[in-house]
């Protein structure tokens, strides 16, 4: 199990940067794909059948292909790419920089204990679906309406 | 417009109903009409095995006749050459020899006759032409495919009959004709 | 190795033969069966009635010049057919073949996997099969192959909703508290098969299915018409093949899955009453032969809308999926949930 772990948080990372750095924004996308993959595997591993295959149909299946489509539309190459102006990428290197001091933040007080995975019947659709509709109520629902105001949203545009 | 030939049909618009809009009544009846026809029987002829015989007024390859003497009927008036819409005839007339005579049936004799067959369009307007009943088009033969453009122009060689058949009785007996294709397409004719 | 271990690796290894094998005959028979709609007689010169076609055309494709266009993603031009082949292959994994036969004392399954998400796994598989046809039309470089990828995700992702939503009412009726396939069989086993519980779902899913398997009417992804061959374009000799190939195995297995989900798997009515005359292995061996027979008339069923229905217009396409399909869905759910509720 622990290999398993080891192997996927590396394919996690290295995929991950390699969405970042490689310089096809396609191929970016297939890179998150497999990022997505990995994670899919953690999920497994921690005994959540049931969102580790929800993040597959989800996140793999439907939004990166939505993405994927998006920028296959898009004729994305070097030549066409406009020029950042220099207020641009101060702003963007000043907020990545402060992602970067709030995940250092985080992780810093992290003690590398030995955690056990817990084994539960938690991920389980039926466990899970209880625990939505009694005690995660309210926020699912709200969470609902979220995207039916973004969906009515979408068809408003398009009608425009 | 009036029509002439009373099979005019007005194209309407109309609004389709709500069974119609629901097309799965037409679907269904359309895939039992192909059901239909998934266990009806096949109309294919299987062509190299069994070969389907030629309608009676069929136009194929050219056949110079012989008369019933085994002379040609031939006397290079050039009419055909004249009616054919495609110029695909040529011909060079010679004076027949005494010692000839029992191969040409007229004095003047075609020495060269000619038929390209990728200038042909099969219209018969040769055999229509010809006072002397020498050229038919057979009902049996088609122009055979060849590698070489030059292999196209049939020559007499080519176009005198083989096997004598009395003019009008059986259009054929051409240089490709082959005595088993009868027996060969005794299937019976679906068309 | 563990014993379990070895009879799950000759189960898939049995599993695949079959699926190819089946996907193989099916273009034999889709071919036979467009002769016979069409009045005439399809392939008949390979062997007795043109039996050897598949092996003939499968030669054909082998020594076909393998072709890669000078401007294509060379990695991604290959690895389009094969995600496309993999995907197509990976859902039989979950799919109950049959009930459990008793070997040497041990008691074998015969399904592979019976995930507690076994019918979100067959969706997960599903919804990533687009990116085989997605990647080849990307990596071609080709307009014609880029327009039938496009086509074919948002075909995809549209009909991937009412198939969903269909399966949901499907889950309200035969539902134990989870999503396994093995789990919807035996309700089907002791009840009625779900077919009779939801007709529109059937309908529903059907139709989604021809659209996620790019079978005609919905084979818009590689209309000739329009598209000249659509994502498939660029590819010759055998990467060509597993396309193709991979849309036969698709048609098997989604003709499994709907014949699992609404058509009882391999329950057979009345087949477990001769049990005790027949010893429990031959009534498995014997769903197991049911299953497949509905699954074979599934497949004609395919192949029998192929050569009747003509291909729809895009637009009609979108309009069914998104303006008939899952209005539809919802209001079957809904119906569901007011049957159960009040009728129950």
């Amino acid at each position: 199990m622990e290999q398993f772990f080891y192997f996927l948080s590396f394919l996690a990372i290295l995929t991950s940067i390699m969405v970042v750095v490689s310089k096809n924004p396609v191929h970016s996308v297939l890179y998150l794909i497999l990022t997505f993959f990995a994670i899919t595997g953690h999920y497994i591993l921690l005994n959540a059948h049931f969102l580790a295959i929800v993040n597959l149909v989800v996140y793999a299946g439907a939004i990166m292909v939505l993405f994927l489509f998006v920028i296959m539309f898009l004729n994305l190459n070097k030549d066409a790419e406009p020029k950042k102006p220099v207020a641009m990428q101060f702003a963007s290197v000043l907020a990545a920089g402060l992602l970067f001091l709030v995940l250092v933040a985080a992780v810093k007080d992290v003690s590398l204990g030995t955690s056990s995975i817990p084994v539960s019947n938690i991920g389980y659709v039926s466990e899970l679906g209880k625990l939505l509709f009694t005690k995660f109520m309210v926020p699912f629902e709200i969470t609902s309406i979220l995207f039916l105001s973004a969906m009515i949203g979408a068809v408003v545009i398009a009608k425009k | 417009m009036q029509s002439l030939s009373g099979r005019k049909k007005n194209v309407v618009n109309k609004k389709m109903t709500i069974g119609e809009k629901l097309y799965l009544p037409a679907i269904i009846g359309g895939m039992f009409v192909t059901l239909k026809h998934f266990f009806g029987k096949s109309k294919t002829v299987k062509y190299p095995e069994v070969k389907r015989n030629f309608s009676e007024n069929y136009r194929g390859l050219h056949v110079l006749k012989k008369d019933d003497t085994g002379a040609e009927r031939c006397t290079a008036c050039g009419l055909c050459a004249l009616s054919c819409p495609a110029e695909a005839i040529t011909m060079t007339a010679a004076e027949r020899t005494k010692e000839d005579k029992g191969l040409y049936r007229e004095e003047k004799y075609a020495a060269v006759y000619e038929i390209n067959m990728l200038r042909c369009i099969f219209c018969g307007l040769c055999e229509e032409a010809c006072p002397k009943q020498a050229i038919f088009l057979t009902s049996e033969e088609i122009a055979p495919a060849n590698y070489d453009r030059g292999d196209f122009i049939f020559g007499k060689d080519k176009l005198v009959e083989k096997q004598h058949h009395p003019v009008g009785k059986i259009r054929g007996g051409g240089p490709y004709s082959k005595e088993h294709y009868h027996q060969h397409g005794k299937n019976k004719s679906i068309f | 190795m563990d014993i379990v271990l070895i009879e799950k690796s000759i189960l898939v290894v049995i599993i695949f033969a079959i699926s190819l094998g089946i996907a193989a005959y099916s273009t034999y028979f889709e071919r036979k069966f467009a002769g016979f709609f069409q009045d005439r007689v399809g392939p008949n010169n390979a062997g007795p009635f043109g039996i050897l076609q598949p092996l003939a055309d499968g030669a054909k494709l082998f020594t076909k010049e393998e072709f890669i266009p000078t401007n294509a993603n060379t990695f991604l031009f290959i690895l389009g057919p094969s995600l496309a082949m993999l995907t197509a292959c990976m859902t039989s994994a979950v799919i109950p073949w049959g009930g459990t036969l008793e070997v040497a004392g041990r008691t074998i399954s015969l399904q592979v996997a019976d995930l507690s998400v076994g019918i979100l796994y067959v969706f997960g598989v599903v919804s990533l099969g687009v990116y085989g046809i997605m990647i080849g039309g990307w990596s071609s470089n080709n307009k014609y192959s880029l327009l039938g990828a496009i086509r074919a995700a948002s075909q995809n992702i549209s009909y991937e909703i009412a198939m969903g939503l269909s399966i949901i009412a499907l889950l309200m009726v035969a539902s134990d508290g989870t999503l396994s396939i093995s789990n919807i069989v035996n309700f089907q086993i002791n009840n009625y098969w779900l077919i009779v519980y939801q007709p529109l779902g059937f309908l529903i899913f059907m139709i989604c299915s021809f659209a996620e398997t790019n079978r005609t009417p919905f084979d818009l992804p590689e209309c000739e018409a329009e598209l000249v061959g659509g994502y498939h374009t660029e590819y010759s000799s055998m990467k060509l093949g597993l396309y193709l190939f991979a849309e036969y195995v698709n048609m098997f297995i989604s003709s499994a899955v709907m014949a699992t989900l609404y058509f009882g798997g391999y329950d057979v009515p009345f087949l477990a009453d001769f049990e005790a005359s027949l010893g429990h292995n031959l009534v498995t061996i014997l769903g197991t032969l049911f299953f497949f027979g509905k699954i074979m008339l599934f497949i004609f069923f395919f192949m029998w809308v192929r050569w009747t229905i003509p291909r729809f217009r895009y637009d009609q396409l979108m309009k069914l999926g998104w303006q008939v399909l899952i209005p539809l869905s919802i209001i079957n759910i809904v119906l569901t949930g007011l049957v159960l509720t009040f009728v129950k």
